[in-house]
């Protein structure tokens, strides 16, 4: 199946909806997608471009919400999150604690999927940021196959949701007789021994290539795909962990600030048997070199190669 | 819906209302010390003419009645005025006044939304006008034709959010939403003027696409005026009513002190204002 | 050196430099072509026309006067113009957005002549205020000037600039808005209007001037000093999204589009046609 981008296929999602469902609004800060031309066309006072504008996105989105529409907040994923910060845990995570308001925030960008676009654009701190907000939920995922359980989550739920994706087209990792259950929030892609990978998003495109590489030499390898940072089956999760001896945190975000890593860190801290975690991702400065991804990884040290070597360092161990 | 309007009421009858409030506000502070008086006392003339005059529809046995009007108050810090109100209406027992800051009272020293009567929960400031927006555009997707208000500071004119929903609003015709300025004048460490001029804000709001009135916000009967035609006005514009007031209007120690937004009273300062006795 | 004459020169290096931006986006495959056409007369007039003051051998000398391109999706535009007058080798500007070079998508401080990381919109009229009080408090006379893109004034952080900048006389500050009435998805009046443009940023306290942004002229004389003022100015240039290239202008996929290998030849040869002959 050749790569898809995320964002048209979910938004093709919410067009379908949006048909029977007139309650539904679709906000934009002036950013697009091939999908979203016949949204707009049909519906011409259900979408709104508010212009470049995320702090006022979010507070109309709000208003929406209170008055019981469920509202698509879309935008570009770090002024998304960062501009409008507080819009977001305001009138959305405290709001959300005292009233119902459904909105559902769609930020396009995740990681380095804006690699040469340059720093202004990358989105290391999202998970953090977002995932620190009571009453949000949080949904990362790896490729297309969950978007139509993702529209059905966050029309659902009745409560914000930060649905974060990657900005580039991706494949599927999913055949649709495999699809994993949603609401568990992570799906185990493989079963290893010693170490287990856990990774998000653009990662565990990766984390599976590291996974494989590893298993043709030998060495067995979990990989954990985590697709709800928030609100996931967490018991599930940590039973499931509890069988490997290392855990392996991959992100496209900073290391120990908050993220990925923090999430798995304190999963396996409140178990029975907690083991350690080796995080993967980037250090603690921003990066000003231009390239794509690849090359952004590789001058980070988080190129396929260099994963395998690290993993095989620690299976030594 | 039960009919919960006041009678109309006179100007005198407004006045003592007014006067009731101020007093209870003193009340509060001396209580709560925290609380930002000279801020809630701005704008008392402004609460009454909305509440007693006739002008918001609202629902105490129901404070989410879909038939009401929508009324934020994105100054929150300055709206402890509004206490002596909600329970004077009924939203909660009268009892309440007198625990204000309290621990495990309802009623903190800036509220929130958990109080009834509070529509949304603002306190930090240039949240109020973006969501009023939203609820003005649903109401209109609706087809409700109840109206959204906003109460500002004008100090809160200074956060860019605020002029993103102004445009927003004019933009999407939204006639629906009336907003109304506590033109205090005194942020809290000066004169707004002497920090950022953004006199005179009436011109802004005109080139911005919005009808304005400009009042003195506690002339309770011109106030009154404003505010009735305002919400009567349905010319595809947003509205706003700019209310000129006096930051610590009744009390002469805070009137005209340029930090009189962080000052509080002493208990026998209240006293001899509210008449009582110092216990 | 007569005034026709220096609008020749500058109308040519205007026509060379959009040749250069056209290739740069072509070979990256990547790049906001349409913003950077809207403002590359912008910056021919304050790099070429003797407005700004700077050193090529020294970015950071302390009395250049400051450029900030607030839109820094038109980077490729500033890049051919930083290029030309040798901040860095022309050679970097073919190797625009590839793996290792100075140059990415949007410019940032590495790069020889870049003020500020932009990239998000409505950051860079804060900054320039901070800049123009410095400047101030230090009694220094250079000048900062701010190019944003008219789709960005719906931030609100350029209204609280605006009015800081009002509040503080930062006489020593000029805002250009690059009004080309373009966003991404959208014409500018079609879904945030900013009109009266010029109405609404006097009313914030600044002296407005209207112009065509296409006009050296025009440009040439609205950016002169004004000594006379205590307040800031804004420059209100009206410009077309995509100038220069006939099948680019005001069509809203040119914002961020690229030429695919027929488009290509027909766009080197219309820029080719407004190059001085050899």
């Amino acid at each position: 199946m050749k790569p898809e981008v995320m964002r048209d296929i979910l938004i093709e999602e919410i067009y379908q909806r949006m048909k029977g469902n007139d309650k539904i609004f679709f906000l934009s800060a002036d950013f697009g997608s091939p999908a979203l031309d016949q949204l707009r066309e049909d519906f011409p006072d259900r979408f709104i471009n508010v212009g470049i504008a995320e702090q006022n996105l979010i507070s109309v989105a709000a208003g929406l919400g209170l008055e019981g529409y469920t509202v698509f907040a879309y935008a570009i994923a770090p002024f998304l999150t960062m501009r409008s910060f507080e819009q977001i845990r305001i009138s959305l995570a405290l709001m959300a604690q005292t009233r119902e308001v459904n909105v559902n925030l769609i930020g396009v960008g995740a990681g380095l999927s804006y690699d040469v676009t340059g720093p202004t654009h990358h989105c290391l701190e999202d998970i953090a940021l977002m995932r620190l907000l009571p009453n949000v939920s949080v949904v990362s995922p790896s490729d297309a196959s969950f978007m139509s359980d993702i529209a059905t989550y966050a029309i659902s739920n009745n409560k914000p949701c930060y649905i974060r994706l990657d900005g580039k087209a991706l494949p599927r990792l999913y055949p649709p007789e495999n699809q994993p259950l949603f609401n568990d929030g992570f799906s185990s892609l493989r079963r290893g021994k010693k170490i287990c990978l856990v990774s998000t998003g653009y990662m565990t495109h990766v984390a599976l290539q590291v996974a494989d590489a590893l298993s043709k030499e030998g060495c067995l390898v979990g990989l954990v795909d985590l697709f709800l940072l928030k609100d996931l089956n967490t018991s599930k999760l940590k039973s499931e962990l509890s069988t490997y001896d290392i855990l392996v945190s991959m992100e496209e975000g900073f290391i120990w600030r908050g993220g990925l890593d923090s999430l798995v860190a304190s999963l396996t801290l409140s178990s029975k048997t907690p083991k350690p975690v080796y995080p993967l991702g980037f250090n603690d400065a921003y990066i000003f070199e231009v390239g794509d991804r690849k090359h952004l990884h590789e001058v980070a040290g988080l190129s396929v190669d260099r994963i395998i070597e690290q993993i095989k360092t620690l299976d030594g161990q | 819906m039960q009919e919960n309007k006041p009678e109309k009421i006179s100007a005198t009858d407004l006045k003592e209302k007014c006067r009731w409030i101020r007093s209870e506000t003193l009340k509060i502070h001396k209580i709560a010390p925290g609380i930002r008086v000279a801020s809630a006392l701005s704008c008392v003339e402004i609460l009454v003419a909305l509440h007693y005059g006739n002008i918001l529809q609202f629902n105490p046995e129901k404070p989410y009645d879909e038939e009401r009007d929508r009324f934020i108050i994105s100054k929150a810090h300055g709206s402890v005025s509004y206490y002596p109100i909600l329970a004077d209406l009924g939203y909660f027992p009268k009892d309440q006044l007198a625990k204000v800051g309290k621990s495990g009272s309802i009623l903190g020293d800036i509220p929130d939304n958990s109080i009834p009567g509070y529509e949304t929960i603002n306190g930090s400031l240039g949240h109020g006008v973006g969501v009023a927006c939203g609820l003005a555009l649903a109401l209109k997707a609706k087809g409700n034709n109840r109206s959204v208000y906003v109460l500002l500071g004008d100090g809160e004119l200074n956060e860019g959010s605020v002029w993103e929903a102004i445009m927003f609003a004019s933009h999407h015709k939204l006639d629906n939403l009336v907003l109304i300025i506590d033109n205090n004048k005194i942020c809290m460490l000066d004169y707004c003027s002497k920090i950022i001029n953004l006199e005179p804000i009436e011109d802004k709001f005109s080139c911005f696409g919005w009808e304005y009135f400009s009042v003195d916000g506690h002339d309770i009967e011109k106030l009154h005026a404003a505010l009735a035609e305002a919400s009567c006005l349905h010319a595809g514009k947003p509205k706003v009513v700019i209310a000129n007031t006096i930051k610590g209007k009744g009390v002469p120690k805070l009137e005209g002190d340029s930090l009189c937004h962080i000052r509080a009273l002493k208990p026998e300062e209240i006293d001899a204002l509210t008449g009582e006795n110092h216990p | 050196m007569a005034e026709t004459s220096r609008i020749n020169i500058l109308a040519n290096k205007s026509a060379e430099l959009r040749l250069s931006v056209l290739e740069m986006v072509a070979a990256a495959k990547k790049g906001h072509i349409g913003g950077a056409y809207s403002c590359l007369d912008i910056l021919v007039t304050l790099y070429y026309g003797g407005i700004l003051r700077y050193d090529p051998a020294d970015p950071f000398w302390p009395l250049r006067d400051r450029f900030i391109l607030s839109k820094g999706h038109s980077g490729s535009a500033l890049f051919a113009v930083l290029a030309d007058l040798g901040f860095f080798d022309s050679s970097e500007l073919a190797r625009y957005c590839c793996n290792g070079s100075i140059l990415g998508g949007h410019p940032d401080r590495k790069v020889p002549g870049i003020e500020a990381d932009t990239g998000s919109l409505g950051h860079g009229l804060g900054i320039g205020a901070g800049m123009a009080l410095a400047a101030k408090m230090d009694g220094a006379d250079y000048r900062v000037f701010v190019l944003v893109g008219d789709g960005e004034c719906n931030e609100g952080s350029v209204w609280e600039a605006l009015v800081f900048a009002a509040s503080h006389q930062l006489s020593n500050l000029t805002l250009i808005v690059d009004r080309n009435r373009q966003c991404v998805l959208d014409f500018t009046e079609d879904c945030a209007p900013l009109d009266p443009l010029g109405e609404r940023l006097a009313s914030f306290g600044w002296e407005v001037e209207e112009v065509d942004g296409h006009s050296f002229q025009e440009l040439l004389t609205a950016f002169e000093p004004k000594p006379s003022s205590a307040r800031p100015r804004a420059i209100v240039a009206n410009t077309i999204k995509g100038k220069g290239v006939s099948f680019m202008e005001k069509v809203l996929k040119w914002h961020h589009s690229v030429p695919n290998a027929e488009e290509l030849v027909i766009a080197r040869a219309e820029l080719a046609a407004k190059m001085p002959a050899q």
